[in-house]
């Protein structure tokens, strides 16, 4: 029993984490149907927003708490030039935005190289976070991971009320649903494309200060995850946040279960065969837009 | 001041021209039915003047050139459109979709505020369009008809002076048609309002004008008598004297 709350808790952080990766790439590929293969390096940037303020900020935990806002604002930034400069101009050409922004990821990662060296860099974490929660005498969890859990459902929460509840959201979604009709209401489309676009890279550079805590920084980082990043927001299905969300917490629980039946690659093939079967009995992921529409 | 005018508007799509060379005049309060068979440029010269499609020529409004600027510029100078197909934002409800018409004139920070009163202007749009009591559903979930009036309430809120309305019927019962038709009486009378029309029992009852089109180009225009008397709309429309394939 015991051993089972324990597995089933290391596949809900594990899920946590993809959540995290995921969710900022479930409004760029999600809602606004951009291929953006950067994304793994903004989460890169996030990461190393932390490394960068440590130089500077001393305490772990302040740091920490002050890198959340601060590689949230880089990463953003990083997206909106990227929009501006690249994907804009090729809205409605997916292989091209595919390839180009392959391209920049590239760049980006040769950067990390040039500025902070091909090693991976080391971060303090604070000390609140190193060590662990211990629930019964066999059941002991690590609090850098129940902060992750906490941080991953905080940023999902925030999400849904900006997104159903506030007038920025409503523009998100009408530009999303209807491009040229939100044109003709008057909304400034290539506005609101590049706020969203905003949100989105914010995000990954959140996942990055939460992936400080548990795993190295370093140039490649971005690479190792983006896909799992993609798997989650397809399976969960296009543009449905609570697909993302499930499909994060299911596959980490997968994926926690098989790999102690087995090793570490063979839980990830298995769990990727999971997945093909999945979209081969639902090509369009686990929730759909349904509307009664004569269109 | 001046209403729309049009002048030698052209629009080509790969090689393919849609509209060749259109001049159109609209005054102000007028209600003019655009009609002529499919492919004939109408809903085309509506995306040129609307910017949705890339087009020559120049289009005026008021005092404003139209060629040329965004989308959204386009329609904050007070040019509203609706579309063939009941176009609304399904996956918002009734009040967010009139918001959203009604919105684009607020700045940056208030867009993260939850606004507590519905705006009187939103309310009387749709009290006008009579969808007060389904406000908070769905607008997929709507009525054909529903939809399509939905689309004008949202005109009404985003001060649109201009009703571009394409084929605003279309799928209508008669009661929803007759409901139409008065709705486009009170709108002409501080808006200007044109029609794409197909149904020409709604033309007779309900135009002041009309303007004919045929394969790109102006083919008639005037009094609905004066059109209905012409005989190269005739033609046109029930085939006559066609002889070429």
């Amino acid at each position: 029993m015991t051993l089972v709350l324990s597995q089933l808790f290391t596949g809900i952080s594990i899920g946590a984490v993809l959540l995290l990766i995921a969710l900022g790439l479930s409004l760029t590929f999600g809602q606004m149907g951009v291929i953006n293969m950067a994304h793994g390096e903004f989460i890169m940037a996030g990461a190393y927003t932390v490394y960068v303020l440590q130089q500077v900020i001393t305490g772990a935990g302040w740091s920490l708490l002050v890198a959340l806002p601060v590689a949230f604002v880089v990463a953003g930034a990083m997206g909106v030039l990227l929009e501006f400069l690249l994907i804009r101009r090729l809205y409605a050409r997916p292989l091209d935005t595919l390839l180009v922004t392959w391209g920049v990821s590239l760049i980006l990662q040769q950067l990390a190289r040039d500025v902070f060296g091909a090693p991976n860099v080391q971060t303090r974490a604070p000390e609140l976070l190193t060590g662990s929660i211990r629930i019964t005498d066999h059941l002991v969890i690590s609090s850098s991971r129940v902060f992750i859990l906490v941080l991953a459902l905080t940023a999902v929460a925030a999400l849904t009320i900006v997104l159903k509840t506030t007038p920025l959201g409503r523009r998100i979604r009408a530009v999303v649903q209807n491009r040229d009709l939100a044109a003709v209401s008057g909304l400034a489309t290539a506005r609101v494309d590049r706020l969203t676009f905003f949100i989105g890279s914010g995000l990954a550079g959140i996942a990055g200060v939460a992936l400080t805590l548990i795993g190295p920084i370093g140039p490649t980082m971005g690479t190792n995850i983006i896909v799992n990043a993609f798997l989650v927001v397809v399976v969960g299905g296009i543009g449905q946040l609570q697909g993302t969300v499930i499909v994060a917490f299911v596959l980490g629980v997968l994926q926690s279960m098989v790999e102690y039946t087995t090793t570490v690659s063979v839980a990830s093939v298995i769990v990727f065969i999971a997945i093909v079967a999945f979209l081969q009995w639902r090509p369009q992921g686990l929730f759909t837009l349904r509307t009664r529409s004569l269109a | 001041m001046s209403g729309l005018s049009v002048r030698d508007l052209r629009v080509v799509f790969d090689g393919f021209v849609a509209v060749d060379g259109v001049d159109l005049d609209v005054p102000r309060g007028d209600v003019r039915f655009i009609i002529g068979p499919n492919g004939a440029g109408k809903t085309t010269m509506v995306d040129a003047i609307t910017g949705l499609a890339r087009a020559t020529g120049r289009v005026t409004w008021g005092d404003h050139d139209l060629l040329g600027r965004k989308v959204h510029r386009i329609a904050r100078l007070g040019v509203g459109r609706t579309f063939q197909t009941a176009t609304v934002f399904e996956e918002l409800t009734v009040l967010q979709n009139l918001d959203i018409a009604a919105g684009w004139s607020r700045g940056p920070l208030t867009l993260l505020r939850k606004r507590k009163a519905v705006p009187a202007e939103v309310e009387n749009a749709m009290e006008t369009v009579r969808l007060s009591a389904v406000r908070d559903r769905l607008a997929g979930t709507l009525a054909h008809g529903q939809k399509q009036w939905l689309e004008i309430g949202m005109l009404l809120v985003q001060n649109a002076e201009l009703f571009l309305l394409d084929e605003p019927v279309a799928g209508m019962s008669h009661d929803e048609r007759d409901a139409t038709g008065e709705l486009l009486g009170r709108l002409s009378e501080n808006h200007t309002v044109v029609v794409i029309e197909h149904d020409m029992d709604f033309l007779r009852r309900f135009a002041r004008t009309v303007t004919v089109m045929h394969a790109g180009r102006k083919l008639a225009e005037g009094s609905v008598a004066e059109v209905q008397a012409n005989p190269k709309v005739q033609e046109v429309y029930l085939g006559h004297a066609v002889q070429e394939a």
